[in-house]
């Protein structure tokens, strides 16, 4: 017996071997390497130098306006690009499962930016934003002001945030879809003998049922939002310009790690930064749903 | 009565034809461009039909630029092999995290839960110094040794594998197969489904990735393609008509296999995100 119980945890570990190995060479090491790093001042020249600076790093972030810059443009990013994506997400996904014909074929088309990479996609929306271009073309039909997406600074990140709604909406609308036929015939039947509307019935009956899908897709959202960078950077060719308008945390980070000499231990303290960031904003945004699902 | 649900009706198609159009334009756009002169480009006229219908963009791209095809060759090589790595290696730790009993189990499985609400650039940095290390840096496997693994699909196989029938592999190992044999032969081919969707995901993860190529290779010869797609683009600033032309050579291959394992998507997104 004894023997068999050895032989099991000898085949467990075996199974597990490359992923222990994973793990521990490149994110749990990493992890507490990225810890270390925080803490010290790195050069790369030739063989690397660690130098402890205690939290000079950490202090470093409150007078550097670029750091700021960069985390009031993230910030705004996601105020604006969660909430927008969840709630187009959701009707697209209301209308998908109405039982109309062609569903199949919707479904398909919806779902194309979703497989598209982020560096085809940005390079597809630039020549869309381009001064000439066809966004442009079709604001000026019907009727809106026209905008040089790329170049002036007060617009550029709002080319990026239409940009990212659009393509990540569908994703999030597939999640919701595949909720939405879990809910009970039984509760639309109900809410039809009250009389309610159609418009009643998803607001009464689809919205709250969904909830807990709605908190998961926030988080995703949230997630995803906060660690903005391929578009940043393919847009503004790594620089976050213009002007600084389309700098995003995680850019700066990379400038700092990757671009600039001596300054990877104040990337790995802003990284540090940022993970803390996403995990506040999580951990708020549970809160706030399981109160609201409280009543 | 009748009539109202016909308004409703009308207004749900309004919705999903004009959501349907704002999809397609950007990708009809491209590849229209991606067929146009230059001088059309440059003209700024807009029509979705290119004047001079030309594949010389395509021609260009393929034959002036000698690294778009190793571009192509790499990201296939990367995006390959990291799937097939992943489908065994994340099946074999969802596997014995599901069935099999040995101490430090538990441990395992809450390291793997908490490893997925890391944000990828915490590890970013350590990483770069530790493939630099290694000697890894521009090298296929530095691309492909530390996302041979993945805690999201792991944590999907063990729910997978809990919810598997026990009476198939009690029977294998009453005909006297090892653990290790009944889940190559038993278990794995069953797990097709799960399987399938974990490859798509895995593939267009790896296909599509930015920054870990970005930080890991800077020679030019090793590049995959959104990195030289975003080279690319800096050669040839202003020749947006060679720019959509190339984009829509890396967008095809995703495109076939969409179409291909389209069931399998839904599933598998249905799977990770609906309980």
């Amino acid at each position: 017996m004894k023997k068999k119980a050895w032989r099991e945890a000898g085949t467990g570990y075996l199974l597990l071997a490359p992923t222990l190995f994973v793990l521990l060479l490149f994110i749990i090491g990493p992890i507490v390497f990225a810890v270390f790093l925080a803490f010290h001042k790195v050069q790369l020249l030739g063989t690397s130098t660690f130098e402890f600076v205690g939290f000079d790093n950490f202090k470093r972030m409150a007078g550097d306006l670029r750091a700021k810059i960069a985390l009031w443009n993230t910030v705004k990013y996601v105020v604006i690009v969660v909430p927008c994506q969840t709630m187009l997400a959701l009707v697209l996904a209301a209308t998908l499962n109405a039982g109309l014909k062609g569903q199949k074929f919707f479904r398909i088309v919806y779902f194309l930016p979703t497989l598209t990479s982020s560096a085809v996609l940005t390079l597809i929306f630039m020549w869309m934003y381009n001064q000439n271009g066809l966004i442009n073309h079709l604001f000026h039909a019907i009727g809106l002001p026209t905008y040089n997406w790329l170049g002036d600074p007060k617009v550029a990140l709002n080319a990026i945030m239409m940009m990212n709604i659009w393509s990540t909406a569908p994703f999030f609308m597939v999640i919701y879809l595949a909720a939405l036929q879990d809910i009970p015939d039984s509760l639309y039947e109900a809410a039809e003998l009250d009389g309610a509307s159609a418009i009643q019935k998803f607001w009464y009956v689809t919205v709250p049922y969904l909830r807990p899908v709605t908190s998961f897709v926030v988080i995703m959202g949230l997630i995803g939002t906060f660690q903005l960078f391929d578009q940043s950077y393919i847009f503004s060719a790594g620089s976050g310009g213009p002007n600084n308008s389309t700098l995003t945390v995680v850019l700066l980070i990379y400038q700092y790690a990757f671009k600039t000499l001596g300054t990877m231990g104040y990337a790995a303290a802003l990284a540090f930064v940022l993970a803390i960031i996403i995990l506040i904003a999580t951990l708020v945004q549970r809160r706030f749903s399981k109160e609201e699902s409280l009543y | 009565m009748k009539k109202k649900l016909g308004i409703g009706k009308a207004f749900l198609y309004t919705i999903l034809v004009l959501y349907a159009i704002v999809t397609m334009i950007p990708f009809l756009w491209a590849l229209s461009s991606s067929f146009k002169t230059l001088e059309e480009i440059v003209s700024g006229t807009i029509s979705f039909i290119p004047k001079h219908f030309t594949l010389d963009n395509y021609k260009q791209i393929f034959i002036e630029q000698q690294m778009f095809p190793r571009w192509l060759f790499n990201s296939v090589i990367i995006a390959v092999t990291v799937t097939l790595l992943n489908l065994l290696f994340n099946s074999m730790a969802g596997y014995a995290l599901a069935r099999l009993q040995f101490p430090g189990k538990k441990s395992i499985f809450i390291i793997i839960l908490a490893v997925l609400m890391i944000p990828a650039q915490v590890t970013m940095i350590p990483n770069y110094l530790i493939l630099k290390q290694l000697g890894w840096l521009n090298s296929y496997q530095g691309m492909i040794v530390p996302t041979m693994i993945n805690a999201t699909f792991i944590f999907m196989m063990r729910q997978f594998f809990i919810n598997f029938p026990k009476e198939l592999e009690e029977a294998a190992a009453l005909d006297g197969l090892s653990r290790i044999g009944t889940f190559f032969r038993i278990v794995l081919p069953l797990a097709r489904p799960a399987l399938a969707a974990q490859a798509i995901f895995v593939f267009m993860g790896s296909w599509n990735d930015f920054m870990r190529p970005l930080i890991v290779l800077s020679d030019p010869e090793l590049f995959t393609l959104p990195l030289g797609l975003n080279s690319f683009k800096g050669q040839y600033i202003s020749y947006w008509n060679y720019i959509m032309a190339a984009s829509m050579v890396f967008t095809l291959p995703v495109l076939v296999i969409y179409i291909f394992f389209n069931r399998y998507f839904i599933k598998g997104i249905s799977f990770t995100g609906g309980k």
